[in-house]
């Protein structure tokens, strides 16, 4: 036999594997918690009552009060992918398919995303950060001890009026990003106002437009959970407010990347 | 009438309440008194429905809250108003809107028999004309009493009150605690009160409970606990510091003991 430190304590490749399975376990766990939160906040979307009001304050709140920066942001996308692609273009003699390259690259990628980020960052992280602070100060369990379903309150409005205006945020992105486009091609690079949007209408269908719909919908879905969901996990006091809400944006915006590769590569 | 017989509950390993026991009766105000970070919050929250227990039973008249769910937990909860250390005010919503939420999502009373409830439940502690304010712009013992009428307005059976009064001044602790006591005899409800203020809080209270290391060390009249023999509550209704926190001040004197 040897020391009593070693009779006491298992050998450490057994405490490897203990802590090994442990951190497994506690990921599954919050694994389950995150995906049972997203089943009965979906069952509450079906079942009544409704919080109408509940959802057109949340519509403003992720919508409306979002335009001006998507608007800001689809402009200049718009403008700088114009610039970028009309000098690879030129390069082969291509300029006359900078409307359709524009306008593919946005509706298909860039203004489902970009516009899904920039919604994340302004919407998403105060969605977490006022949830939290309801948690912290009690106004969640408030409603729990009046019987009434805080995820029908808080939850579900959200990921509803993110399934409404993240598509709406995305064909206002679009719209403004293709105007953007025209602006520098057609009035800085002096390519005919016919051809940009000529040739859009030509290699644009509408399987294109449908792809960023699908995108924009999964998104509003993706980035109203996980924000909500770490709104009310968050940890005690203005810390753990503070941790939920980086925790939410950084993962929603991981999520909506690595979603986007997997949409792009299943759908047509 | 509540009844909670031999409540475990531990977090992380560490024990806080260790087989604790307690009965509140119909119609009475049951003080709980007891050291911060004691256990008073979370067998508040027991009773609540919002802890479940390690083990033990709390009946809530006749219905073992600890094992109840969903609807069956709610329609006991809807006996229930409580009244949070923090208010735990909806502070989206003006002062009349949290007075009146309750009944605008449990009850189907037209709109302007709410607001006049609503209205009513305001004046009963005093705060008429404070309908349109945010809770945001109201003092501490305001946002107090709107707690106060928004756990009365839906006229519960028991009521709770989680340390109404912390972090008031004496004026207003005296204020609060008549309010209880008045509310209190005009609605019978059963109450149960965690609470600091030592004295000042036994003037309302009908029985008092010392909760001490998970468990209730002594319960009884307030002139019963006043007059205990027991060592630990002569420590806490006195405020003797133990040997613990002495030796605390001892070896850091130019600070105090948390």
């Amino acid at each position: 036999m040897r020391g009593s430190a070693a009779a006491g304590q298992p050998a450490l490749p057994v405490r490897l594997l203990g802590a090994l399975g442990g951190t497994t376990l506690d990921g599954l766990e919050h694994l389950g918690r995150f995906g049972r939160f997203f089943g009965e906040a979906l069952l509450a979307v079906v079942v009544p009552p409704f919080k109408l009001g509940r959802l057109v304050e949340r519509l403003h709140f992720i919508g409306f009060r979002s335009l001006v920066i998507v608007i800001l942001t689809g402009g200049f996308t718009g403008m700088v992918l114009a610039l970028q692609i009309f000098f690879t273009l030129s390069r082969f003699g291509s300029e006359a398919f900078l409307g359709p390259a524009v306008a593919l690259s946005l509706l298909r990628e860039l203004g489902p995303v970009l516009s899904a980020l920039i919604v994340t960052g302004r919407a998403g992280s105060a969605l977490t950060a006022e949830i939290g602070i309801m948690r912290i100060t009690e106004q969640i369990d408030a409603l729990v001890v009046m019987a009434l379903d805080p995820r029908r309150y808080l939850v579900v409005p959200a990921i509803v009026a993110g399934m409404i205006a993240f598509p709406l945020m995305t064909a206002i992105f679009d719209v403004v990003g293709i105007f953007g486009g025209y602006l520098v091609g057609v009035h800085l690079l002096g390519l005919s106002p016919g051809t940009y949007f000529g040739e859009m209408q030509t290699f644009v269908d509408v399987e294109d437009v449908m792809t960023g719909v699908w995108k924009s919908l999964s998104f509003g879905v993706i980035v109203t959970w996980v924000c909500c969901y770490k709104g009310f996990h968050c940890g005690h006091g203005a810390q753990g407010v503070a941790r939920a809400t980086t925790q939410a944006v950084v993962l929603s915006s991981v999520l909506i990347v690595v979603w986007d590769y997997f949409l792009g590569s299943v759908l047509p | 009438m509540i009844r909670v017989e031999g409540l475990w509950k531990s977090f992380d390993g560490q024990p806080v309440l260790r087989g604790l026991s307690l009965e509140v009766g119909t119609g009475e105000i049951m003080v709980v008194i007891g050291r911060s970070g004691g256990g008073k919050s979370v067998l508040l929250k027991h009773m609540l429905g919002l802890l479940h227990p390690d083990s033990g039973r709390i009946e809530v008249d006749g219905l073992d809250v600890a094992r109840l769910r969903g609807a069956a937990l709610d329609r006991v909860r809807e006996r229930y108003g409580v009244v949070f250390q923090s208010g735990a005010l909806f502070d989206s919503i003006s002062v009349l809107d949290n007075v009146a939420f309750p009944l605008r999502e449990k009850t189907r009373l037209p709109a302007a028999e709410v607001r006049a409830r609503a209205e009513q439940q305001l004046a009963q502690v005093g705060l008429t004309g404070m309908s349109h304010k945010n809770p945001a712009e109201i003092s501490g013992g305001m946002r107090k009493r709107v707690a106060i009428a928004r756990a009365l307005v839906t006229e519960p059976r028991i009521v709770f009150f989680d340390e109404p009064t912390t972090g008031l001044d004496p004026i207003l602790v005296n204020a609060i605690h008549r309010l209880i006591l008045d509310l209190h005899r005009r609605l019978e409800f059963t109450a149960v009160v965690i609470s600091h203020e030592i004295p000042e809080i036994f003037s309302i209270a009908d029985r008092v409970a010392l909760l001490h290391e998970g468990v209730i060390v002594e319960e009884g009249s307030p002139e019963a606990i006043l007059a205990s023999a027991n060592p630990v509550v002569g420590q806490f209704i006195r405020g003797e510091a133990d040997a613990s926190l002495l030796s605390a001040a001892m070896t850091h004197p130019g600070r105090h003991p948390a």
